[in-house]
């Protein structure tokens, strides 16, 4: 039992604070977020050239080798500064989905590249009538003479504007009908057939919805050999989880910080914010929740590659209280902001907009708690 | 980083798990289960003990020179996770966790040879004669007196909320010896026996039916000068030095899993025709599942920060106020769990020992008495509001 960092996990997360603290600063959020990009592919280039692209794609395929813990320091940093490129999407999901689920073939094509930098992926799979179940897809994919055909509608597609390729899950359609098995396809973002609308996303950065329309596809589009491609689509989003909530955990360390310097120097009737007890006890309570998450995501990271059930009860109990800590924690700083917190001249705003994102991204807490419970105990649906 | 122990704290555990299930007799293991205030009754909570003390596990905490096993911070969070998992008697934490680390810290070497054995041995039983009925939250504001007489001192005054002060044969107290500049110079830390003429004591019921605090009286009692701990005038030094003890070992996540595990149990059950059907409760003990998650990570965080030799910090006040807290959400939980039957009040104590039918069935017969004694949770040992200006102060600066 030990939950210190290690020497390299020290340095990690001091490279990652440094970045972001030297190169991530509000002009430079303010630049991206006008750009039809959503992001800078010169920061890109350097999260490949410090590694961070290859952290957790295994050793053999070019990457680090590294697991959810780095993922989440690095996340933590990302968080601080409101990082908008595409991490999660193409190396989190992306590389995640490709190292479960890829054929070696696959692997040995894709994982350089996204290490290098030359690639970006993104996980097209919610669906509108879903909502957050990751079992219900209705986009179908059949077989045919040359490969595959999909057609359906996919929402909330992360930085799906900038991939190369998009990972498609579709329902698998053999000569009888619905196989009841979820596949995975390759799917390029400029195929005929593939319409994507992107849209600015709250918080920062930028996401999509498809729609796919008779899609021809080659044989090898599909990820692996066909086997039913839910459980690896629930641990990706699982690791994601624990991925963004380290990423919120970040976000609610600066709202904490810039709100608390606030209130010391924000004078109200003779005295700062800060001397009166209502205001001091909120801030206690902001610093528990930013404590209680910081061990949520931790808490989470560590168990990803723990049997099914236990990740996925620790990846939703951690979805769920981060996602209510952080709504709070967004709240309060604003509130003890005042009337400025309410407008786009604080930073506050942008903090507490990609919270907000945060919670919603996968399923809020509800049905996070919920998922929880069904997982815990034996529930008889009402 | 790693959340599992190796081998060496393995057999640890195994030996620990071992030791409890060969000394820990069912009759204990019902009478833990079936109180329902803080401390098991000094018969029960003695009987363990002196159990580990035969073991040489009296007092976890201690330097190993005054009968300390010289435990890890690992071994004592695995001794407590598994004291809880088992159900172990709540022991009276007034002398081995109270007391005791302020007599081996500032006590004289007769005062450390009288009483530190009879501590470990459950041959003293140990009170708290702390806060007054004029002094909550402003506890050194106290104004129980103790006037010099010769060898002596002679008390006068009132001590208030002294749990198990109708069992204990000892006090430690803080009163006051001077007045000083500031209410917190001028008092001293002394150990009173409970024999001495002149103190009675008043029961106090809690809401939840059961004795468990009292009033004591002092009127001209007697207490050796020799009695006093440490120097005169230094008390409010040393009883803060014990707060710190008192508002927890940080390891309290077990115990509340357990307690949640009860109340699952119950929802489960069709003793309350399963009440985890409703999604309104399942959702509910998830919720407190989850808050308990994160308590007892940010408890194995402290403990690797404390094998490495890193200070925690101010950290134990949130650890204190979240276990409250948290505590309190799992009682509240068990009154809307239980349903119906939370309307029967079984006034006879103790409840392992009733002689006639009770009024529910036996698993739900501490809910409710603990719902309404458990909000005394978030009052003693520092009130939530108190723990909120340490932790603004200590962690935020302001």
């Amino acid at each position: 039992m030990d939950l210190n960092l290690n020497d390299e996990q020290r340095l990690l997360r001091e490279s990652a604070e440094r970045f972001v603290a030297e190169s991530y600063d509000a002009d430079h959020r303010r630049k991206t977020a006008n750009d039809p990009l959503g992001f800078s592919p010169a920061v890109w280039k350097q999260f490949a050239e410090l590694g961070w692209l290859a952290l957790p794609i295994p050793e053999e395929f070019g990457g680090l080798g590294g697991g959810a813990v780095e993922i989440g320091i690095l996340m933590e940093a990302f968080g601080r500064g409101l990082v908008s490129e595409p991490y999660v999407a193409t190396v989190v999901l992306g590389a995640g989905l490709i190292d479960r689920c890829g054929s070696a073939a696959q692997k040995q094509a894709i994982l350089p590249e996204i290490s290098g930098g030359s690639l970006k992926l993104a996980f097209a799979h919610s669906e509108r009538a879903a909502r957050f179940d990751l079992a219900k897809v209705a986009t179908a994919a059949s077989k045919t003479a040359q490969g595959w055909r999909l057609s359906g509608s996919k929402i909330a597609v992360l930085d799906g504007h900038a991939a190369d390729e998009i990972i498609v899950s579709a329902h698998i359609h053999d000569h009888k009908g619905p196989s009841g098995r979820i596949g995975l396809f390759l799917v390029t973002a400029t195929a005929p057939g593939v319409a994507v609308s992107d849209y600015e996303r709250l918080g920062g950065g930028r996401a999509c919805n498809i729609e796919l329309s008779d899609v021809h596809l080659p044989e090898d589009a599909l990820l692996g050999d066909g086997h039913d491609a839910l459980p690896a689509i629930e641990w990706a989003v699982d690791r994601a989880m624990a991925a963004l909530g380290a990423e919120a955990v970040g976000i609610m360390q600066v709202l904490l910080d810039t709100t608390l310097e606030y209130t010391k120097i924000r004078k109200q009737f003779g005295r700062p914010l800060s001397a009166n007890q209502v205001i001091r006890h909120r801030l206690a309570d902001m610093a528990m929740q930013v404590d209680e998450s910081r061990s949520m995501a931790l808490r989470a990271a560590l168990k990803v590659d723990s049997p099914p059930v236990e990740r996925a009860r620790a990846a939703s109990g951690a979805k769920a209280k981060i996602g209510k800590c952080a709504r709070f924690v967004g709240e309060q700083s604003i509130q003890l902001h005042g009337g400025m917190g309410v407008t786009e001249e604080l930073e506050v705003g942008a903090y507490f907009k990609r919270l907000v994102a945060f919670d919603t991204l996968f399923g809020g807490s509800a049905h996070h708690y919920g998922r929880h419970a069904r997982l815990g105990r034996t529930i008889v649906p009402a | 980083m790693d959340l599992s122990f190796n081998a060496e704290e393995r057999a640890f555990q195994d030996e620990v798990r071992g030791f409890i299930a060969k000394n820990l007799t069912e009759e204990m293991k019902r009478a833990t289960a079936l109180t329902p205030s803080v401390f098991s009754d000094p018969d029960i909570g003695m009987a363990w003990q002196r159990v580990l003390h035969s073991r040489g596990w009296g007092a976890p905490g201690w330097p190993v020179e005054y009968g300390g096993p010289d435990w890890t911070p690992a071994q004592r969070w695995i001794f407590e996770t598994e004291s809880a998992r088992a159900g172990v008697p709540n022991v009276n934490v007034m002398g081995v966790k109270m007391v005791g680390p302020v007599i081996i810290g500032f006590g004289s070497p007769e005062q450390k040879n009288f009483y530190l054995p009879r501590i470990l041995s459950g041959e003293d039983y140990w009170c708290q004669g702390y806060s007054e009925p004029g002094s909550g939250s402003d506890l050194s504001s106290l104004k129980t007196r103790a006037v010099r007489d010769g060898d002596d001192y002679i008390i006068n005054g009132t001590k208030i909320w002294t749990t198990h002060a109708h069992h204990a044969n000892r006090m430690f107290a803080l009163v006051r010896t001077s007045d000083g500049p500031r209410q917190q110079d001028g008092i001293s830390f002394i150990l009173i026996d409970m024999k001495t003429p002149g103190i009675t004591t008043r029961p106090i019921l809690t809401i939840g039916g059961d004795h468990e605090v009292n009033q004591v009286f002092f009127d001209d009692v007697r207490v050796p000068v020799a009695n006093r701990v440490g120097e005169e005038g230094k008390g409010w030094t040393y009883g803060k030095y014990l707060l710190e003890f008192e508002r927890g070992s940080g390891i309290a996540s077990a115990k509340l899993r357990e307690g949640l595990k009860a109340i699952a149990d119950l929802a489960e059950s069709d003793l309350t025709g399963r009440a985890i059907d409703s999604p309104d409760i399942a959702t509910r003990i998830s919720e407190v599942e989850v808050d308990i998650d994160a308590l007892e990570m940010t408890e194995l965080r402290v403990l690797s920060a404390l094998q490495t030799g890193q200070n925690p910090g101010a950290v134990s006040s949130i650890l204190k106020l979240r276990n409250s807290e948290i505590r309190q959400a799992v009682t509240r939980l068990g009154v809307d769990v239980i349903g119906h039957d939370a309307l029967a009040v079984e006034p006879m104590r103790p409840l392992y020992r009733l002689n006639h039918e009770p009024p529910t069935p036996e698993d739900m017969l501490t809910v409710v008495p603990e719902y309404l004694n458990g909000r005394a949770y978030t009052i003693f040992g520092g009130t939530s509001e108190i723990q909120r200006d340490i932790i603004a102060k200590m962690m935020l600066g302001i």
